[in-house]
């Protein structure tokens, strides 16, 4: 079995799952009870948070425990607007963003707000000077993913830091659940950012699980209200088990990260060489520094997205069309409608996500099943 | 810069004839507690220097442990050479440019207590200056407030180079005021009180009174912690923890409210006064600071210091509040003291406590307690526990947790 969809989500490590289940027979106390039992939770807790933080260059205070990156997105998105709707109602964000993002901005569009999209270019990326342009006295928000999950596209997280100074009272939030763990920490931990999203099932966690990073200073409304826990930012029992499990899984992804981003870098590559010249063949992702390691995707030109999963499938390989969430609606990928890509190749595409577990061998393996349908499809599809 | 030997100079030595002796015989033994592990070095308290020749032991975590040492005043990284003038000006020449930015002065400061050797302090300062003139592109000699003081010292066994000062803790040794005892209680100001009493040279051991279940195992935990990091001034404290539940209870059946505080202080000060000359302790302390809560004003004092004869000694007694956190925040204390734990202040406390107390009051309700037989059975049940720096009591299970994450 090869295992290329780990955008969509990864195993979770048995390091992790050991965690998890040590933690849930042994450490199972409400960390908000009184007693040595929760008292003892707390403290775990604490300690997570603590290293959470030190792995990522932030304050313990600034690391807010969720439910996963779609909790965290829609987080900040709502609690901005809800904390700054006195200062104004204009958000604005990229028309590439995941639909954690898109339909939160749409439930405030209704409500009155206003969302500016940026548009991207051929390569799913945004230009700054658009974002300059968008900006206005009653902006409140920018939000910008730091890795596209359909293609794989860095966006210039620098840039709209640059662009973002002169103007403090904008809240900037980076959604990074793509981006952890690709050897782009600095451009995602920037100067100017305020908050940033992550999810623990992308790097190793157990479902379920995620923080957001905020900015020492910056407020947020909440949307879970209840409790009190987290410092009443985020109502709700704390989920132990799975918060020291993230703990963990993030220690573990951010060891020999180079090494690893390298190792994913390598394997994209060969993949990519191996398809490039085709004449069928649509490549959207690039191997160069502006994409993450760990995203290709691209067409077989005229057969239909699931069509060409399905065929892998058959074959002990598991790839995706371009994004878990949009794939069972029969959607074409939404970032390549953005890049003005025609419906019918957009329709077409399909992703190989990876992790650090990946090996070359299993990209020769892709490769030689990926001739067979190449040739099996140019066949049926003469015209394609 | 691979140093040799920390130059430690000794703080002030206000006490002088006899006492000198004392002072460096505690110092040496507070310095050798602090650094108990690192082996191989070496500390030898001269009459007017101390000398810790470092082998191979790692000199800046020597440093950080020498400046929690009460009675240093400042002390100096030095690199021992052979009396070579040439193995001086090496060394001296490679210790400016590790600091020289152009625009940078300096000057050259020689002792010497080996007279046999060649040249003398003038000339010394003469020819190294020279050598570092030559060899430091753009540097310049300033008598006055030179940003660079290169120290040479020619002693029997070799010449000591040194370039860096390093402020010490200031104080007198722990150990040669005599033995206090404080009333720590988990607070702000009950550590700051004891710091600033270690400062003064008390041997301070750590006296908590707890009240299970109306104070919780958290509380004595954090008080704990607080005397670890006290004892990062000393090397090691004694805790002593005093059951105090029953007197408590006691006290809230059979005396007015108005004065249960009052009698409440005037127990605990009994059984300080008795654990400290128990003990061969010279005075209680407190972090006791004028007008900040009811048992905090002169007459409160009048009424609760009728019990004891020992002097009670109260460090912070005229700082504000802020200038107490200010310490607090220094010593590492705050962020402990102010975790939210009940303590058996807290426990009890009436609505409106006498702020001006009557001591006849204060006498007569008192009697209708066990006095005598309350003390024994609080006495009797005192837990004393050795206590030292770095130990984790609040979180004993943080190595567990660490393999877990």
């Amino acid at each position: 079995m090869i295992y290329f969809d780990n955008s969509a989500t990864t195993q979770a490590a048995p390091a992790v799952v050991e965690t998890y289940a040590k933690v849930s027979q042994k450490v199972w106390g409400n960390p908000s009870s009184l007693h040595n039992f929760g008292e003892n939770a707390f403290h775990l807790l604490e300690q997570s948070r603590h290293q959470i933080a030190d792995l990522i260059g932030a304050k313990t205070s600034e690391i807010f425990f969720t439910s996963g990156g779609t909790e965290g997105d829609n987080w900040v998105v709502k609690g901005t607007a809800i904390e700054k709707r006195s200062f104004g109602k204009h958000l604005i964000t990229t028309a590439v963003e995941h639909p954690a993002i898109h339909n939160s901005m749409a439930q405030l569009a209704d409500l009155g707000f206003d969302i500016t999209y940026l548009p991207v270019d051929q390569e799913g990326r945004i230009n700054p000077a658009d974002l300059k342009a968008a900006i206005r006295p009653d902006t409140i928000l920018v939000s910008v993913m730091a890795v596209n999950n359909e293609i794989g596209t860095i966006q210039p997280l620098l840039d709209v830091a640059e662009i973002l100074k002169p103007y403090p009272k904008i809240h900037f939030h980076v959604d990074a659940v793509q981006g952890i763990g690709k050897g782009i920490q600095n451009l995602i931990m920037n100067d100017r950012v305020d908050f940033v999203t992550f999810s623990g099932h992308k790097f190793h966690a157990p479902r379920g699980v995620g923080f957001i990073y905020a900015r020492q200073g910056r407020k947020l409304a909440p949307l879970m209200t209840g409790g009190g826990q987290e410092d009443n930012w985020r109502s709700g029992t704390e989920n132990v088990p799975a918060i020291a499990g993230m703990a963990k899984a993030l220690r573990l992804l951010l060891t020999d990260e180079t090494a690893k981003v390298a190792r994913e870098r390598a394997i994209k590559q060969r993949v990519y060489d191996h398809i490039k010249d085709l004449p069928k063949v649509t490549i959207f992702s690039q191997p160069t520094a502006g994409f993450a390691p760990h995203i290709l995707c691209f067409t077989i030109n005229g057969v239909r997205g699931e069509t060409i999963v399905h065929a892998f499938e058959d074959q002990g390989i598991y790839i995706s069309t371009t994004s878990a969430c949009s794939s069972k609606k029969h959607l074409a990928s939404s970032t390549l409608m953005a890049m003005q890509v025609p419906e019918a190749i957009a329709t077409s595409a399909i992703r190989i996500s990876l992790d650090e577990n990946n090996t070359l061998a299993e990209a020769d393996e892709f490769n030689r099943v990926f001739d067979n349908l190449y040739q099996k499809f140019s066949k049926i599809n003469a015209d394609a | 810069m691979q140093y040799t030997e920390i130059m430690v100079r000794y703080g002030e030595l206000s006490t002088k004839g006899k006492n000198r002796r004392n002072f460096i015989d505690s110092l040496g033994r507070n310095v050798r507690k602090a650094l108990h592990d690192f082996p191989t070095l070496k500390v030898h308290a001269d009459r007017d220097r101390m000398h810790i020749s470092l082998h191979d032991e790692d000199a800046q975590g020597v440093m950080d442990r020498l400046q929690l040492v009460f009675g240093i005043q400042n002390f100096s990284p030095s690199i021992r050479v052979a009396q070579d003038m040439d193995e001086v000006y090496a060394t001296a020449i490679a210790m400016v440019q590790a600091q020289f930015k152009p625009g940078m002065t300096f000057k050259v400061n020689t002792r010497r207590s080996d007279h046999h050797f060649e040249y003398d302090t003038n000339e010394i300062n003469d020819m190294l200056g020279g050598q570092i003139l030559d060899h430091v592109a753009g540097i310049q000699v300033k008598m006055q407030h030179p940003d660079i003081v290169i120290r040479v010292e020619v002693r029997m066994n070799g010449i000591f180079l040194s370039s860096e000062t390093i402020n010490g803790a200031g104080g007198l040794p722990v150990g040669t005021a005599g033995k206090g005892m404080l009333m720590l209680s988990g607070g702000i100001d009950s550590p700051v009180a004891g710091y600033l009493g270690m400062k003064r040279g008390v041997d301070m051991e750590m006296v908590h009174f707890f009240s299970p279940p109306y104070t919780s195992e958290q509380a004595l935990a954090k008080a704990k912690q607080l005397a670890s990091t006290l004892a990062s001034y000393s090397g090691s404290v004694k805790f002593i923890q005093i059951p105090f539940t029953e007197i408590q209870e006691e006290i809230k059946e059979k005396v007015p409210e108005g004065y249960l505080m009052t009698v409440q202080r005037r127990l605990m000060m009994r059984l300080m006064d008795a654990i400290t000359r128990e003990r061969h302790g010279k005075a209680i302390f407190n972090g006791e600071s004028l007008g900040q809560v009811a048992s905090q004003t002169m007459d409160s004092m009048i009424a609760i210091n009728d019990v004891t004869a020992l002097p009670v000694l109260r460090p912070v007694i005229s700082m504000d509040k802020t200038e107490i956190i200010k310490v607090a925040e220094k010593i590492d204390t705050y962020n402990l003291s102010i975790m939210p734990f009940e303590d058996c202040c807290t426990i009890f406390a009436p609505p409106a406590p006498k702020t001006h107390p009557k001591l006849d009051r204060s006498r007569s309700y008192e009697e209708r307690i066990d006095v005598a037989g309350l003390m024994q059975r609080a006495m009797d049940g005192i837990k004393i526990s050795e206590i030292k720096p770095g130990e984790n009591y609040m979180n004993a299970q943080e190595d567990v947790f660490a393999e877990l994450l």
